[in-house]
């Protein structure tokens, strides 16, 4: 029987968009770094904003302090005034976000968990059993569903066309669905 | 106890798949019998939903931990629900017979 997922309480929605981008006759002139609108940043502004809660209740969706939640959604305010101002593309992305259980650090193995159980205490690392952990404010790297890395894809160097890499065999070794060309690994450039 | 680790190929000494949603294998090691299982991801190649698939794929297998290079947002998430412990290991020349002696060393 597969299990049933319950509700998640403080689930932070992924923006289903990864930026914006200015347009005009005159957006390309201001060709300058985009803002990076954070993960949390957008979350605080959507529950405000969007989903008009009060900062109150917006802190504690989030689990964070009142005074934190009011440093983070004026942030957001600032950068998005700043990218339409200055006509500059918003890139959401990176930033901290709050999570559920505790994490530690494992000095001997340098692995990190996390304590599904809150109520019960963790004394060693599951991983290696030693002592030598302590609590860890981990930072997740987003590999949010369904980006796909660029690692996982090859490139026909004819016609450009892009398809996914298969898992233990050479890319040269694939062949272009659409021209029948050797494919080749994909650069970040390309 | 049984324990999930993503891994690179289909033998003890593939090393841990530092992807979870799309790793090409899942080894799952029951600790008491010792023995090791290996699966196929099916998910590998997904475009969109490799990592809530690969969640039910693991949970359906009873597993109480989860072994990889790195958890997306949502799987944090969706283990979180699920009380599946994640374990972080960053060590991508690990294999899969040091995680089991590490594993084994608990004890
Ligand atoms: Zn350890
Ligand atoms: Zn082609
Ligand atoms: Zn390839």
């Amino acid at each position: 029987m597969s299990p049933r997922i319950k509700t998640i309480r403080k689930v932070i929605n992924p923006p289903i968009v990864k930026g914006f981008k200015p347009y005009g006759p005159d957006s390309g002139k201001f060709i300058k770094e985009p803002v990076n609108l954070l993960y949390e940043e957008y979350e605080a502004l959507r529950l405000c904003d969007y989903d008009t809660y009060n900062h109150l209740q917006a802190s504690q969706i989030m689990c964070v302090s009142r005074p934190t939640f009011t440093r983070i959604y004026s942030s957001a305010r600032i950068k998005i005034a700043l990218a339409f101002v200055e006509g500059r593309q918003i890139v959401i992305e990176g930033g901290k976000i709050y999570f559920d259980s505790d994490w530690y650090a494992c000095s001997k193995c340098n692995c990190f968990f996390n304590n599904p159980e809150k109520d019960k205490e963790i004394k060693a690392c599951p991983l290696c059993g030693s002592n030598k952990i302590q609590m860890y404010d981990y930072e997740f790297t987003d590999i949010t569903e369904p980006e796909i890395n660029d690692n996982d894809l090859c490139v026909c160097p004819r016609c450009a066309n892009k398809q996914m890499h298969e898992h233990g065999k050479p890319c040269k070794d694939q062949y272009c669905i659409k021209c029948n060309t050797r494919m080749v690994r994909k650069r970040n450039n390309q | 106890m049984k324990v999930a680790i993503t891994s690179t190929g289909n033998t003890l000494k593939s090393t841990i798949d530092q992807r979870f949603g799309r790793c090409a294998y899942f080894v799952i090691y029951d600790t008491e019998t010792k023995s090791i299982e290996f699966i196929p991801n099916p998910n590998k190649d997904a475009e969109e939903g490799a990592g809530p698939a690969s969640v039910q794929l693991v949970a359906a297998k009873n597993v109480n931990k989860i072994i990889s290079g790195e958890f997306g947002m949502k799987i944090k998430s969706l283990l979180d629900s699920l009380k599946i412990q994640m374990i972080i290991l960053k060590e991508k020349e690990k294999t899969i017979t040091d995680i089991i002696n590490l594993l084994d060393h608990e004890k």
